[in-house]
């Protein structure tokens, strides 16, 4: 398939732009959102809203026997709701700790749901039919009014977010420091909150029940990588999120029976992989850039001052000593000799006939490195050695 | 009027209580030290004047108001180790923030804030730290950025938790002074504190603290060995200093505190 292939379906074909579009409000608005939530440390409980959603979507449509996507998504949305205020009030009446409280929401709700969906299809009539869809996800699926609707709660949660933007960094970064400055955390919290369910209920149809928490997780936790600002973040995973919903929806749409949840979350999970990789500074080939960087300072310094150490023994300072000897001096040492070439080409030593003697800064740097690690804990040597154990 | 006056305070956590019928009157322009053993209440005494924990009993009133109606007046520089440090902002963002209970709901910082945020932190050595990454700061520059925080909110009364633990001492330096400025404006501070040697010398009000209020009152009629005693507990005989300077070569208070006061 080429490029300009899809490129024209996306924009023409009514199907696809239509898939597209849904699976790429998804993204952006989970993606957004799921990144407040990753920083407050509620990852988990993305997953349980969207399992406490399953039950709500069956009596929404028990009740009404409609299949209004609005109507599903409200009851989706106070089944959320509720299983949320549920957990916190058990957080704080009972001594049953965050996480257990969290798996017991999440199974009782998601419990209820699939045996109301059991129910519900063994009705005569056929008008719950695709009322199964909500668990793994069927982006296909999706029509035009379902891709409205979402668009319609997702630009409302935008809205809000940008209006509420400082109270809700400030809430994310510091409640307490909130609160005492007069903003009412309990309430913005609530707020928060909603707005993570709604942004949840949105991707039910098209990511399903089961794997939605990972377009809450996963985004986030990619932009995370890449930058050190909050908006950035919140941009980037929006973008992430667009991404891998898009992707996914295309792939699954072209592919017979390939549900789009799964398809979506290997393609996010693709992008977080690589960003835990390859992001600058936080990447993990950076941080093993810079350990090997740190060892080889290290060393180097260390075979400074034992040359220093060698050559205060002498008379003369410009005595050469060989590195047989410096190796001898460093038995865990494993390469003396580049050491001692790379401290050449920092202008601290210098090579003669018979092995390797201080320039006058290697004697400098030499005392400074001694006096520095005489002095406090705060030496560079040491500073160095304890970044090294950090990473 | 008294800057602070606490009357009856009774703080339980469940059927615990960690604060007990405390009365505090601090009048304006102290520097005032809170002083107790680990577990006597320091932390919760702040908080709940400041609103954050509710109390079971007492009042609390901020120049003669309750604290909801007086809060542009307090500033709060919470522990170091109450926020997550990896979080994506900037140190300019964070100091920033000590405006947003000024700008109130939804209107965002503008160019006034930003240079008074500059001032703020100019005021603690980090004016060129401004877009750091607040992660990449080591732990006294991250105290010196709360406190930047805290001054931009530029109020008569500042509430610091243990603004000493952990920093070097260039920060130390730098709050003393900081300090000393802010007394000298007239403003009100109330410091925890865990160093018993500089109470005499950085502070001129003591609260000692041991879930009751043992003592409160200028440094230098309230800090004395009896008043110590009472507050870390018995076994506290080597107290006995040269030249009847309370306090002058005590033991860390933490490695007195094991025994707590009935």
């Amino acid at each position: 398939m080429d490029l300009l292939q899809l490129l024209n379906d996306l924009l023409f074909d009514y199907t696809l732009r239509t898939v597209a579009l849904g699976a790429a409000a998804v993204g952006i608005v989970s993606g957004a959102l799921g990144s407040f939530a990753v920083l407050r440390r509620q990852s988990l409980l993305g997953d349980a809203i969207s399992h406490a959603a399953l039950p709500g979507i069956v009596l929404a449509f028990l009740l009404t026997r409609s299949k209004e996507p609005i109507v599903l998504m409200l009851g989706a949305i106070a089944a959320g709701l509720t299983g949320t205020l549920l957990l916190i009030r058990i957080v704080g009446s009972t001594r049953i700790k965050y996480d257990s409280a969290l798996g017991f929401i999440l199974s009782v709700f998601f419990g209820l749901g699939l045996m109301l969906l059991t129910f519900v299809q063994r009705l005569p009539d056929a008008s719950q039919a695709g009322l199964d869809k909500f668990l793994f996800g069927q982006a296909a699926t999706l029509l035009q009014r379902d891709v409205v609707t979402m668009l319609v709660l997702g630009s409302i949660v935008f809205v809000l977010v940008a209006i509420f933007w400082k109270e809700f960094k400030l809430l994310t970064f510091d409640p307490e420091y909130a609160s005492s400055q007069g903003f009412p955390v309990r309430g913005l919290d609530i707020l928060l909150t909603t707005l993570l369910v709604v942004a949840i209920v949105i991707g039910l149809q098209a990511v399903g029940v089961v794997l939605m928490s990972a377009m809450v997780i996963a985004p986030a936790a990619a932009a995370r990588q890449w930058t050190d600002r909050l908006g950035v973040m919140v941009t980037l995973a929006a973008v992430f999120g667009a991404l891998s919903g898009v992707s996914g929806a295309v792939v699954s749409s072209y592919v017979p029976r390939l549900s789009t949840g799964p398809t979506i979350v290997l393609i996010i999970c693709t992008i977080v992989l690589f960003s835990l990789l390859f992001a600058p500074n936080r990447g993990l080939l950076w941080a093993w850039g810079r350990r090997q960087r740190n060892r080889r300072q290290l060393r180097q310094e260390s075979v400074l001052i034992d040359l220093y150490t060698l050559a205060s023994q002498h008379d003369d300072f410009s005595h050469p000593h060989s590195a047989g000897v410096l190796q001898a001096m460093n038995v865990q040492q494993t390469d003396v000799t580049r050491c001692l070439r790379n401290l050449a080409a920092r202008e601290l030593v210098r090579p003669a006939d018979d092995g390797w003697y201080l320039t006058l800064e290697g004697v400098e740097e030499a005392r400074r490195l001694l006096r520095a690690s005489d002095s406090s804990g705060s030496s560079r040597l040491s500073e160095t050695a304890q970044e090294e154990y950090q990473l | 009027m008294d800057a602070i006056e606490v009357t009856d305070l009774t703080v339980a956590y469940q059927d615990r209580p960690v604060l007990w019928d405390v009365d505090l009157n601090v009048p304006p322009g102290n520097l005032m030290a809170i002083i107790g053993p680990n577990g006597a209440g320091k932390t919760t005494l702040i908080k709940s004047i400041l609103g954050l924990v509710r109390p079971a009993a007492g009042q609390v009133l901020i120049y003669g108001k309750p604290y909801t109606q007086q809060r542009r007046l307090v500033g709060y520089v919470p522990q170091r180790g109450s926020v997550d440090w990896d979080f994506p902002t900037s140190v300019l963002d964070v100091v920033l923030m000590g405006r947003y209970g000024a700008l109130g709901w939804i209107r965002r910082p503008g160019r006034q804030e930003f240079t008074l945020a500059m001032e703020a932190l100019d005021k603690v050595g980090m004016q060129s730290f401004a877009n750091r990454q607040i992660g990449q700061l080591s732990g006294g520059q991250q105290q010196r950025v709360f406190l930047a925080r805290a001054l931009v909110q530029d109020a008569q009364i500042y509430f610091m938790d243990e603004p000493f633990q952990g920093v070097d001492a260039t920060t130390e330096r730098a709050i003393v002074s900081l300090l000393q400025e802010l007394r000298k404006a007239g403003k009100t501070v109330v410091v925890v504190h865990h160093d018993l040697q500089t109470v005499q010398e950085y502070f001129d009000w003591v609260t000692m603290l041991n879930v009751r209020r043992v003592a409160s009152g200028p440094v230098a009629e309230v800090f004395s060995e009896h008043n110590l005693r009472l507050t870390y507990g018995g076994r506290v005989a080597f107290l006995r200093t040269n030249g009847g300077q309370p306090g002058s070569d005590l033991p860390h208070p933490e490695s007195t505190s094991k025994i707590t006061y009935p």
